[in-house]
């Protein structure tokens, strides 16, 4: 590519490139997003670079492989454009055929498109399906068009105009004020007006100024970021090269998890192509302003989400947070003035700039403005990401576009926030979700996990698994959280143990009091919601394990008893083999047996079992 | 030592202090653990102390003090996983490969960890042998993965 010298030849650029444009050719996009990798994303795309060959296609059919197309659930997901067919659970051995009858004959291949489950009717294109619709993408518009490694593919989606808006249309100060007025606010979770940040940044006296990209997405449960690193990761980047300008910063840093690889790779790449062509380094487009940046890989320590634990981890120390103020946009890495935002905060600053502030005032609610990305996950039907307009009802996500729970199966909670949010029960499915509301009963919007449980979920163990979680991750800083973190462990386990007393959820609550109001930064203040709001919204599952010692949900171990139904059981020995402390016994071919005193209750034997012959009660 | 292999990493870098942790991961990439001849010399060359690199070795879940294995087996525990039965997967790899969490083969062939999330929360349980992820991976398809490495 040409190291482009001013505005206009990138503009001639991509004119040319637009001109060259097949509008009609075929193309064949696969889903190499978050939930398609692991189920064979890259064997299915290899299968139809084979077959493309072998049928002579391989000059007239474009291959890609994009970033997330959203439906995790129906993975791995082919787009055959200009059609829009979207096939689903797509396997190498169904290439040939999609070959043969879609790229050769123009014919649907029927059984690979989405099936209603109440009609049973065959919905072909990608806009019809239910998961789509409702749906309004700006951060995730490119995901399912571009490929992630071309810079030209996001040139022709309208990349990097934003910056050629801002570099010859707009002074710094307008930048902000755009930003300002569009109503953005921080999408990492604490929702910090994302204008007034940046204006805070700019008017720091400083020479020298940073900006940073917080990649470290260690909610459990969230994808989203990952999803836009790995999927459209110039977006990324022309965001933070915008904000640079507005704020007068001269570099900027992208911290990215390392449990990220592809995400780190995209990102690299695009730096490089960036850098290569003029978007990033001295002088850029011969604008006068310099800018670059460079790739931080996190180390594993789900504390470096919080800004200043991931500005000391830059620094080269231990990821540990200090106080606020000062605030880092006021004093941050090395001492100076540091903005900071999420991934997807970034990705939205260009298509602000380019379709003006008011555009995205428009989308929302009063306080929330534009759209949020939410990995829906769990016990929903349609698993995966979704982007709607901020104020769309939890009920309109989970039971619409989600396709409500599996047959049989009862909606209990949805999970906001990661370990900083709480459980939400039924009676608040028709809030609209916004940061406000959501504080509103207890949870948070935190950076958009949105894990749907059922009745087979334990609310007593999902407390337990965050205060778990969180006293692994806990700095170890300050007092309240590392001992508040390992109290309320101990306390959850007896309770989970049979041993709980009543008076325990009384010294929980004293407990969170002092651990939201002392801890040092937002790990250990918020790491008290998922107890409060389980122990408010579900108070009868924790008297259950403490008056009666049963766990409702049949998930607390130490309640449970495994017996084999000698009726169903075939002798087959699979959970024999699986059995960790062999406690199962019995002849091959005939029922087999749990000893009540070896069984630690590990369930191997329950998954293992093909025959529904291992009970649990 | 080999001071070659630690050269051509440090050679990448204008060995500032704040270059220590990407200077410690590239060490962790290409050796599988922090040998302590190197960490000594890094701690000459930034002029850091050698406390505050065993500190950042000790604090970040990358980094380990002892040779891995040769396969890096880390089942995710996030909260979709934990709720599909993310530990019971643990547990399986564990007694299949005769191995604690945390802890590296006889043979020196798998390292076996768990991670707060890999970010496939859709396909949970989720597990990843090295770069590769493993969907949807319940206990019964553990020796079918596992085979794929042996």
């Amino acid at each position: 590519m040409p190291r482009f010298e001013s505005v206009d030849h990138l503009r001639e650029y991509r004119r040319q490139l637009m001109a060259r444009q097949d509008l009609k050719q075929p193309q064949v996009l696969v889903c190499a997003g978050p939930g398609c990798l692991p189920m064979g994303s890259a064997e299915v795309a290899a299968a139809f670079k084979e077959e493309l060959q072998k049928n002579g296609l391989d000059g007239k059919v474009a291959l890609k492989e994009c970033g997330c197309q959203g439906l995790c659930a129906r993975a791995v997901k082919v787009l055959l454009r200009p059609q829009e067919i979207a096939y689903q659970h797509v396997t190498p051995e169904d290439v040939p055929e999609i070959v043969e009858a879609t790229l050769k004959n123009g014919q649907v291949v029927e059984r690979l498109v989405y099936e209603d489950p109440d009609t049973h009717n065959r919905l072909v294109r990608k806009a019809e399906i239910p998961f789509y619709q409702g749906q309004q993408a700006i951060v995730l518009r490119k995901l399912d068009v571009i490929d992630p490694e071309s810079l030209d593919d996001y040139l022709v989606m309208g990349g990097y105009r934003a910056l050629r808006k801002v570099l010859t249309e707009m002074s710094p100060d307008d930048v902000i004020a755009a930003v300002e007025q569009s109503g953005l606010r921080g999408r990492g979770g604490g929702g910090f007006p994302t204008g007034r940040k940046w204006r805070i940044g700019a008017d720091a006296l400083d020479e020298v100024k940073f900006i940073i990209c917080n990649g470290d997405e260690g909610d459990p449960g969230a994808f989203m970021d990952r999803a836009v690193m790995e999927g459209d990761p110039h977006a990324v980047l022309e965001g933070m090269i915008i904000g640079a300008y507005a704020i007068g910063a001269q570099r900027g840093y992208i911290y990215v998890r390392h449990e990220y690889p592809l995400a780190v790779k995209r990102l690299a790449l695009a730096i490089d192509q960036a850098r290569e062509v003029g978007f990033l380094g001295p002088n850029i487009l011969r604008s006068g302003f310099g800018f670059d940046i460079k790739i931080s890989r996190g180390a594993g320590a789900f504390v470096c989400g919080e800004e200043t634990a991931l500005i000391a981890s830059v620094e080269g120390f231990i990821g540990e947070p200090s106080p606020r103020p000062p605030y880092p946009a006021q004093e941050g890495l090395f001492g100076k003035p540091t903005v900071i935002n999420n991934v997807e905060t970034w990705a939205n600053v260009p298509e602000i700039i380019n379709l003006g502030a008011d555009w995205f005032a428009a989308i929302g609610t009063e306080n929330s403005k534009g759209t949020k990305v939410f990995s829906l996950v769990g016990a929903v039907n349609h698993t995966g990401l979704v982007e709607v307009p901020m104020g769309t009802t939890l009920r309109r996500i989970i039971f619409d576009l989600g396709g409500g729970l599996r047959p049989g199966r009862e909606f209990k909670a949805v999970q906001t926030g990661g370990p900083s949010g709480g459980c939400i029960p039924a009676q608040f499915l028709d809030l609209p979700v916004d940061y406000d509301s959501l504080q509103s009963v207890g949870s948070i919007m935190g950076s958009g996990g949105m894990i749907v449980m059922d009745n087979t979920s334990c609310m007593v163990d999902v407390a337990r698994y965050f205060i778990s979680f969180l006293y692994e991750e806990s700095c170890g800083k300050c007092t309240p959280c590392r001992e508040g973190l390992k109290q309320l462990r101990f306390l959850l386990d007896e309770i989970i143990a049979g041993r709980g007393e009543m008076e325990h959820l009384s010294l929980m609550e004293e407990l969170c009091g002092t651990m939201s109001s002392a801890s040092l930064c937002g790990l250990g203040q918020s790491a008290v919601n998922p107890v409060l709001t389980t122990m408010k919204y579900f108070r009868e599952e924790y008297e259950a394990h403490i008056r009666d010692k049963k766990c409702p949900a049949l998930v607390c171990r130490p309640l449970l008893k495994y017996t084999i139904d000698p009726e169903a059981c075939t002798g087959c020995l699979a959970c024999v083999r699986e059995c960790p402390v062999g406690a199962i016994s019995g002849k091959k071919k005939q029922a087999q047996e749990i000893d009540q005193e070896l069984c630690v209750k590990c369930g191997l034997c329950y998954e293992a079992c093909q025959f529904d012959a291992v009970k649990v009660e | 030592m080999d001071a070659q292999r630690l050269e051509s990493i440090l050679s990448h870098y204008e060995c500032e202090p704040w270059d220590l942790i990407p200077i410690m991961q590239d060490i962790q990439d290409s050796y599988s653990y922090l040998p302590k001849d190197e960490l000594q010399e890094v701690s000459q060359r930034l002029k850091v102390p050698l406390t505050q690199i065993f500190s950042v070795a000790t604090f970040f879940k990358m980094f380990s003090l002892v040779p891995k294995g040769r396969h890096q087996v880390k089942v995710c525990l996030g909260t979709t996983c934990h709720l599909r039965g993310g530990s019971r997967l643990v547990e399986s790899l564990s007694n299949r490969l005769g191995v604690e969490v945390g802890y590296t083969t006889k043979d020196m062939q798998f390292s076996l960890e768990t991670v707060g999330c890999l970010g496939s929360c859709a396909q949970a349980p989720v597990m990843m042998i090295d770069d590769k992820y493993f969907g949807r991976s319940s206990v019964d398809k553990v020796p079918k993965i596992l085979k794929l490495y042996k």
